[in-house]
């Protein structure tokens, strides 16, 4: 196996692993990183490719190369927007995760007392979450299969609006 | 197979024309961050019309010189430079998009005026230079020549899109913006790596070069599921459509007729390039065919969750979803099957009026829906009755805008229908021509849902909160009339009026207002009360509700963040093993 395989090789993993992480980890911090994984498996494949199309004499081809550190500053700006967007929401709801949100009914007339409930279900989320972990110290990953940590499966107050959602 | 090599090692006159498309808008966006506060909207104001000029002035290039004009970036030709190429196509997006960037913005003026007093606020500077930024980046994606420029100018369209769903920084709209972007990145990773894997293949990523080296092999058949699956997350087609509505719904009125009308047109151009530019010849009948079986889910899920919102923003939403499934239905439709490619003809015309005509009418009709907003305080739909008394130009531009999509003659939808229709009765496809005449039905059905509660005479007279300015009723009712109008603009009004006084199509349109009628009254969440209603739909309402509720929750079921990223990933591997086959 010579060597850009063996990126390339690297790279699907990177991308795969990335994928999966993007799909099934509920918290947005985790997807961001996960979507950044997905970047750098992207950007090594296209490193492995500069690296096999080099003409004689030269390291590498360069073209993948220039467009590689335009792919790099696309993906720098979109996970700094991503983490700004987080902030916000953490500051304007004080939870940094993306359950609860029911589009079909969006607060219209009185926005203030939905922000409070929902600041009550925060908080009992964020204890619900402690107790499993204290109970399960190594519960499976995947957060919408059965028995997965959603933290707010066994939430009366959330349980109509589904779990797995985000 | 061999094609004709375009000559290209010179910038052709005219070309210049299309550097500047894009560079003005981002002047504007400059200019407008460092100046600030009261200037932001003024200089963009001061871009529209030289912005407007400049497209046309390209359109009319176009035609003058009657080939694609060109432009190589610093003298280097392709493969090593960048080359900006203008077609028909995007001459014809180009327009758009102008146009009814002009409209939304002078129906903004009102809603996104600096505060008197305050020396800057937060929400109108950031609208004024998103829109600007939405314009330019759009204006890159059309005149792009090569897939990595594309991949770049459609990151600045998320970038610049994302921060509008959020403009008034409630919670509700930060969630929404978020899980927007988050699909969105996931889908360029996806469409970034194809584009890797067609340059490791063929060593160029210039569109006519690598149409000339591109074959139909496993490097290119990849490349092609991954990035058309990545522009389906961008375009929201269904069922990668989980971040659309509350995000559409959830913007403010003229951001979401922006967000609505075109930022989904972006992507859905780059798939139209990809699909008929790059690789004709590798895409293959069943994988056209997937293209529109989901377009014809996203026509079903679509209108039927739209007739069952109780928002009138929501609806249009919904519209929103089921139209972009219509302007799916075109690939298997302009497909050959001699020599087994997609062709430029009539499927692919009719697709792009439908998408010229939808992005002029739902530009109208969300502006419309925003006016109902602020006069009323809400926009239930329950609760509409009265307010065409009220707001008469209002309802009228939505009604336009509905009909326009709806497509009755002469509105771009009813030339582009026909157009589509002609070209599944041509290649043998009859059950496209069904899906198209239920997609027409359905619109219908959610238009005349909206207009028949706004034209109930209510019980006391409708007081309304705020004053709407006749400006903004103009504005959203001269887009939904460039909608409505398109169709004499295509095929020009003598063959129309011809057209039109057949009997035929004269009762086509009354049994389409009609079967509307009848899917309204069968499905809508809350109807008008229609004498002797009772008696007759009662029995089949119960059936046809039940139904709707299990379209309702599988569409909600498909909503949730993990099952539409399987859906993604399914996806890719569908497109690649209906190229297989």
């Amino acid at each position: 196996m010579n060597v850009p395989t063996l990126f390339g090789l690297c790279a699907a993993a990177l991308v795969g692993l990335g994928l999966y992480g993007v799909i099934t980890n509920p918290q947005p911090l985790r997807k961001i990183l996960a979507f950044n994984l997905i970047g750098n498996g992207v950007f090594l494949l296209f490193g492995a490719i500069a690296r096999r199309g080099a003409g004689a004499g030269f390291g590498g081809d360069p073209v993948p190369q220039a467009l590689l550190i335009t792919g790099i500053v696309v993906a720098f700006s979109a996970t700094a927007l991503a983490v700004a967007l987080l902030l916000r929401l953490f500051q304007a709801t004080g939870s940094a995760t993306l359950v609860g949100e029911q589009p079909a009914k969006p607060e219209v007339d009185d926005p203030k007392p939905y922000q409070v409930e929902k600041f009550g279900v925060l908080r009992r989320v964020q204890d619900k979450r402690s107790q499993q972990l204290k109970s399960n110290s190594n519960p499976p990953l995947s957060p919408f299969f059965k028995g997965g940590v959603s933290p707010w499966d066994s939430n009366p107050s959330l349980e109509k609006r589904g779990r797995g959602d985000f | 197979m061999p094609r004709p090599v375009p000559v290209e090692d010179m910038t052709t006159p005219g070309g210049l024309l299309l550097v500047l498309a894009v560079l003005l808008p981002f002047v504007g966006v400059l200019a407008g961050l460092v100046l600030g506060g009261r200037y932001a909207q003024r200089v963009a104001l001061v871009t529209l019309l030289p912005g407007l000029g400049l497209a046309i002035a390209i359109a009319d290039a176009l035609a003058r010189s009657g080939d694609t004009l060109v432009y190589l970036l610093g003298g280097w030709a392709p493969p090593l430079g960048v080359a900006l190429r203008a077609d028909g196509l995007a001459a014809l997006m180009l327009v758009t998009t102008a146009v009814v960037i002009c409209g939304i913005a002078v129906y903004a003026r009102t809603d996104f005026a600096m505060p008197p007093g305050a020396g800057e606020a937060r929400a109108p500077l950031v609208f004024w230079i998103l829109l600007l930024a939405v314009w330019g980046s759009l204006n890159l994606v059309f005149v792009s020549g090569d897939l990595f420029t594309l991949y770049v100018a459609l990151e600045l369209l998320t970038f610049a899109g994302v921060p509008l769903v959020c403009l008034d920084g409630s919670g509700e709209t930060l969630r929404s913006a978020l899980r927007y972007l988050l699909f969105a990145l996931l889908g360029s990773m996806l469409y970034l790596l194809g584009v890797v894997l067609l340059y490791g293949a063929y060593g160029t990523l210039d569109i006519p070069l690598l149409a000339m080296r591109v074959r139909p092999e496993p490097a290119a058949w990849a490349a092609v599921a991954l990035m058309t699956t990545g522009l389906l997350a961008k375009t929201a087609l269904f069922p990668l459509h989980l971040w659309l509505p509350p995000a559409h719904a959830g913007a403010p009125a003229a951001a979401s007729a922006v967000l609505s009308a075109l930022v989904v047109k972006g992507s859905f151009f780059l798939i139209v390039r990809l699909w008929f530019d790059v690789m004709p010849d590798v895409v293959t009948l069943p994988s056209a065919q997937l293209l529109a079986g989901l377009g014809a889910g996203a026509i079903l899920f679509g209108s039927v969750v739209a007739l069952r919102q109780e928002r009138l923003k929501l609806l249009i939403a919904y519209s929103t979803l089921a139209q972009i499934g219509y302007l799916f239905l075109m690939f298997p439709l302009a497909f050959d099957a001699m020599s087994s490619e997609l062709q430029r003809g009539d499927a692919l015309t009719g697709g792009l009026l439908q998408a010229i005509s939808h992005a002029t009418a739902k530009a109208g009709m969300f502006m419309a829906a925003g006016l109902i907003y602020k006069a009323l305080g809400h926009d239930r739909i329950g609760e509409l009755r009265g307010i065409a008394r009220a707001l008469p130009i209002s309802v009228l531009a939505f009604a336009v805008g509905g009909v326009a999509l709806m497509g009755l003659p002469p509105s771009g939808a009813y030339v582009a229908k026909k157009l589509l229709l002609d070209a599944a009765a041509e290649t043998g496809q009859w059950w496209w021509d069904l899906v198209l005449q239920a997609g027409g039905f359905f619109t219908t059905s959610y238009v005349v849902l909206v207009v028949a509660h706004a034209l109930w005479p209510a019980d006391c007279p409708v007081k309304l909160n705020a004053p709407v300015p006749r400006l903004q009723e103009g504005a959203a009712l001269a887009l939904a009339l460039c909608s409505m109008l398109l169709g004499l603009a295509a095929i020009g009004p003598v063959p129309l009026a011809t057209l039109l006084l057949a009997p035929k199509e004269l009762w086509s349109a009354v049994l389409l207002v009609l079967g509307g009628g009848v899917l309204a009254l069968g499905l809508g969440h809350r109807l008008p009360p229609v004498p002797g209603y009772v008696a007759i739909m009662s029995p089949v309402r119960t059936g046809a509700v039940a139904v709707a509720r299990v379209i309702e929750r599988a569409d909600g079921v498909l909503r949730r963040w993990p099952v539409a990223g399987l859906s993604l990933v399914v996806l890719v591997i569908g497109f690649v093993a209906a190229m297989l086959s």
